[in-house]
């Protein structure tokens, strides 16, 4: 077999406008050379996310052409002239966005290379340790509020002071995925009145866990089956626009999240809706970057409409966490990486059998393998599964009846006063003791501490040896068959009696209080 | 006052002192009582039988009698002090073979001293004759199916044969017709007693107790070695009754109730009647579960765990059988006592069904001198476990998992356990992603709040230690871990 050489990894500096992100921090490279890989990280690469030149160095790995690497990080799509120095047989990994960019995925297919796609990550719970949409979500929706309160000219929280009181802000938080639970949990923390929509009547209990309202759209509304939001019908669309309508009117501060895979973002807001809000008022539209929720939103800027409201529509809200975005980032690549690296020999292998590496393979060997074929998420309401569930469920056991309690009662003891009224005097007497000392052992019994089940059940055994009183009235017999037997009796009872009591009393002797 | 009501008199004194055993065996605090209770009994009782039996016994009937005690006795003593803590289910296994193999001579010597000598005999009166025949046979019937029932849960806990359940095509008809051919061979003993009818009895009841046994799994241990416990009872209980001795009879009565009620107990522990788990050949419907893909796991460094300890307010230690059978109860107690140390709450929840044995868990960790009011049952705990940082799941499987709570299709469904899911954190020591003794996968170790461990549990627990000591003179800073996950 012998050693085979490790791959390069090449961590590549962001080149586009505004983006402060790293593929790789520090503690990511170490954990990639852990992986067996070496590390190549372009100089200056995490500069703007506060990591220097020394201190990748520091965790091993080396400073210099990070494009002619094995494997090839990066955070954002390439650029073409990037393309054209990725080396033959390369895997490049970063965003790619398959659905909305076809003219880059073919690009991408002129090379004989191999791209996956970091957003294209299936949503199963398996792979949300890769999931780069949640991670960056999750910030992005942080970032939404800090950027709205940032904009808004007074508190989020009520207060009551000397001076007068303030009333909170009331935020609207459209779509309930990571970003807009992230906002919901950050508003709400900042002691903001936080109310949520979503599509999915099943996010409710999340709104409501992280402090926000639910308003329920009451509409007939099928389940998403693959963990993304759906397009809406036109029903459903026609009551939101209501109530977005009417939260308008109301509310200081709207962010909006609702983003739909491979397609323009819905619009939620319309210009008379954005008309009827209060001047000062804030909106963050975090779907921008698709063309936005709201009507006016200009993408990557700050617009401020006639009526006074901001619309906010950075489409780089990750990117101004530089630092966590880029840890959370690089873990999401560590996380690919211990995928692609069952054997951690620093060689990465794509396995296609698998789904998740099968979605993400935008382009392989130079083909095109996108779209990859549907997953089923295991995370979404297992409607279809549900009678099937259902069947091998048993019957529950029903609990007796009074009246049946009674009967089955009535009937032991007849039986007994019956057994007893035709033996002979003698069982009589054995049999009332009998009785008598079945009720006392289950009632001695019943409080017993758990911890002294097994002291407990080792002195019983012991005391049940005293099945040796029997074996000692028969040894007195003449017939020698007899005697042996006793003998051999009262051996193996003896064993018992001595040994439980002794094990008992060792075990007890360790028990002691804190 | 003749020396026979001086025994009897005897007698009601260790029944008494017996029962109060049991009593005091309750409560920590008068455990060590009860067993001086129990051991002052026995003496009572043996003192007064050997009295009573000295009248009349040989001086060969009497060397023999002072021989077999005291081999008996050096073997008890020898095993109880040799007996690994962790051994501790085999031994009492074991200890209740004796006890059937007691019983089953006792019976056979019933049958020499009465039925074998012809009617007539002048120790039973004519009319209790067909009682007495009917006594031997319950007697060897109960105390053959201890016998072999615990020689096959012996073997099975010792790991010497399979523990895997023994499925026999119709096995529920196969223990109604032994059940049906002990009726009937009792009757025509009744009516005429022979040796031939004594052998048969006595091997139908062995291999009714050999396969009652041997078709009940692994997990279901723990209810077994106390239903085996509860027949040794009943055992002396029919000896008892062959010879006319309340003593026997209150003794045996009082152990077969109290371990019948010990075994209900651990039954409801894992929702599952009584009924079914001695009818045998539970985990056998668990068809190996469903092709759900549920995920992958992610793996833990020791040294992570330590940062995660020392960080944590508070831990929860679930422990199961792989604990015992690594040994690590002593690195695990150390690793208690650093943690408290540092002001981190430890606790332990143990499921009543942890372990080959009711209690077995508490036994190991007292061995390692675990304070045992930090050791709390599974209800004690279920509650805190949402407001627990870190809980260490070591050597545990089915009874702590989600699906039997969560999954109604799973076979160990609407077992109770241990809700560790709920902490921020759970950390799952396992030698490798193999299914419990139930056979069922556990969706616990594809949570996001869980991370694996692999390896010996008793090495990986002193890499934990190795990794704390290292870092011991560093203050404890004390940021919460784990926030709330979003998704």
């Amino acid at each position: 077999m012998g050693h085979p050489t490790p791959q390069r990894i090449g961590v590549a500096a962001e080149t586009g406008p505004g983006e402060t992100r790293v593929a790789a921090t520090p503690s990511t490279v170490r954990q990639l050379v852990a992986l067996g890989y070496e590390v190549v990280v372009e100089s200056g690469a995490g500069t703007a996310s506060g990591f220097t030149d020394d201190a990748y160095v520091a965790q091993s790995a080396k400073v210099g052409d990070a494009w002619s690497a094995d494997i090839v990080l990066k955070v954002n799509a390439p650029s073409s002239e990037e393309i054209g120095r990725l080396a033959d047989g390369a895997t490049l990994v970063s965003l790619i966005g398959p659905a909305l960019n076809p003219g880059l995925v073919a690009e991408l297919a002129s090379r004989p290379i191999t791209v996956l796609a970091m957003d294209a990550v299936p949503r199963i719970s398996r792979a949300q340790s890769l999931d780069v949409l949640s991670s960056m979500a999750n910030i992005a929706g942080y970032r939404a509020v800090v950027e709205a309160a940032h904009a808004f000219g007074r508190f989020f929280t009520g207060q009551v002071t000397a001076a007068g009181k303030v009333p909170p802000a009331k935020v609207l938080v459209a779509g309930a995925g990571v970003a807009g639970l992230a906002a919901i949990g950050a508003a709400s923390s900042l002691g903001a009145i936080v109310r949520a929509t979503d599509p999915r009547p099943e996010v409710a209990e999340q709104v409501r866990s992280l402090g926000g309202e639910f308003l329920a759209v009451e509409v007939e509304q099928a389940a998403s089956t693959d963990g993304y939001a759906k397009a809406t019908s036109q029903e459903y669309d026609r009551r939101a626009a209501e109530i977005y309508s009417e939260q308008a009117a109301d509310v200081d501060i709207v962010i909006t999240t609702a983003l739909i895979p491979g397609r323009p973002a819905p619009k939620l807001l319309t210009a008379q809706d954005v008309a009827s809000m209060r001047p000062g008022s804030v909106i963050v539209d975090m779907a921008a970057s698709q063309g936005g929720n709201v009507a006016g939103t200009v993408a990557g800027e700050v617009v401020v409409t006639a009526n006074g409201v901001t619309i906010i529509g950075y489409t780089d809200l990750p990117a101004r966490l530089p630092a966590q975005a880029s840890q959370l980032y690089g873990t999401n690549l560590v996380n690919l990486m211990k995928l692609l690296t069952p054997a951690k020999d620093g060689r990465h292998v794509i396995d296609f059998e698998d789904v998740v590496q099968r979605s993400m393979t935008v382009v392989r060997d130079g083909e095109t393998t996108w779209p990859p074929p549907p997953v089923q998420v295991s995370a979404a309401p297992a409607q279809a599964q549900a009678p099937v569930a259902a069947k091998p469920v048993v019957a529950e056991k029903k609990p007796m009846s009074a009246a049946a309690k009674y009967v089955l009662a009535a009937t032991g003891m007849a039986a007994l006063f019956l057994l007893t009224a035709f033996s002979p005097s003698q069982l009589i007497g054995n049999f009332t003791v009998f009785v008598l000392a079945i009720v006392i052992g289950y009632y001695v019994i019943g409080k017993v501490h758990h911890a002294l089940h097994t002291p407990l059940m080792s002195v019983t055994n012991a005391i049940s040896g005293i099945v040796v009183v029997g074996a000692l009235l028969q040894i007195a017999h003449t017939d020698t068959t007899i005697t042996v037997l006793s003998s051999v009796a009262i051996l193996l009872a003896s064993i018992n009696i001595f040994g439980g009591f002794a094990v008992t009393r060792r075990m007890l002797a360790m028990f002691s209080r804190g | 006052m003749t020396a026979a009501t001086a025994a009897q008199a005897a007698y009601i004194v260790a029944a008494l002192l017996f029962i109060l055993s049991l009593a005091g065996l309750s409560k920590h605090e008068s455990s060590r009582s009860g067993l001086v209770f129990g051991a002052s009994g026995m003496v009572i009782a043996l003192a007064a039988t050997i009295g009573l039996a000295s009248r009349s016994i040989t001086a060969t009937g009497l060397t023999l009698l002072v021989v077999a005690m005291l081999i008996g006795a050096g073997v008890g003593f020898w095993r109880a002090k040799a007996v690994e803590m962790t051994g501790m289910p085999e031994l009492i296994a074991l200890l209740h073979s004796f006890v059937g193999l007691a019983a089953v001579l006792v019976g056979w010597n019933g049958y020499f001293e009465v039925e074998a000598d012809g009617p007539g005999h002048a120790a039973v009166a004519q009319d209790l004759l067909g009682i007495h025949h009917a006594e031997v046979f319950i007697g060897v019937f109960i105390g053959a199916v201890t016998f072999s029932g615990s020689i096959i849960a012996y073997l099975k806990l010792s790991a010497r044969i399979k523990s895997s359940p023994l499925v026999l095509p119709g096995k529920n008809l196969i223990n109604l017709g032994a059940l049906a051919a002990f009726a009937v061979l009792t009757v025509f003993f009744v009516m005429s007693p022979s040796l031939g009818l004594l052998i048969a009895v006595t091997a139908v009841a062995l291999a009714l107790g050999l396969h009652l046994v041997a078709s009940i799994g692994g997990g279901d241990m723990p209810v077994v070695v106390s239903m085996l416990n509860s027949y040794s009872g009943w055992a002396a209980a029919a000896s008892g009754f062959l010879l006319n001795n309340n003593l026997l009879i209150v003794t045996g009565a009082l152990v077969g109730s109290s371990g019948a009620y010990l075994s209900y107990i651990m039954c409801q522990a894992m929702n599952r009647s009584f009924i079914s788990v001695i009818a045998g050949g539970f985990g056998v419907e668990a068809a190996a579960s469903d092709d759900t893909d549920l995920g992958e796991h992610r793996e833990i460094t020791a040294e992570a765990t330590a940062e995660l300890l020392v960080n944590a307010s508070s831990v929860v230690i679930a422990p199961g059988y792989g604990m015992a059978v690594a040994q690590a109860q002593y690195p695990v107690a150390e690793l208690t006592r650093r943690l408290r140390d540092r002001g981190v709450d430890v606790r332990f929840g143990i499921h009543p069904v942890a372990g080959r044995l009711p209690g077995h868990m508490n036994v190991l960790l007292a061995e390692a001198k675990v304070p045992y009011d930090i050791v709390l049952e599974m209800d004690e705990i279920n509650d805190e476990l949402s407001d627990t940082t870190v809980v260490l799941v070591i050597g545990a499987n089915d009874t702590v998992n989600p699906a039997a709570a969560e999954d109604p299709a799973s076979p160990i469904a609407g077992m109770p356990v241990l809700r560790v899911w709920e902490a921020q954190n759970v950390v799952v020591f396992k030698r490798s992603m193999a299914t419990g003794y139930a056979g069922v996968q556990n969706p616990l170790f594809f949570r996001d709040n869980t991370q694996m461990l692999f390896g010996d549990a008793k090495q990986r627990m002193e890499d934990i230690l190795g990794a704390l000591g290292s870092d011991a003179a560093a203050p404890s800073h004390r940021t919460p871990v784990g926030a709330a996950r979003t998704v």
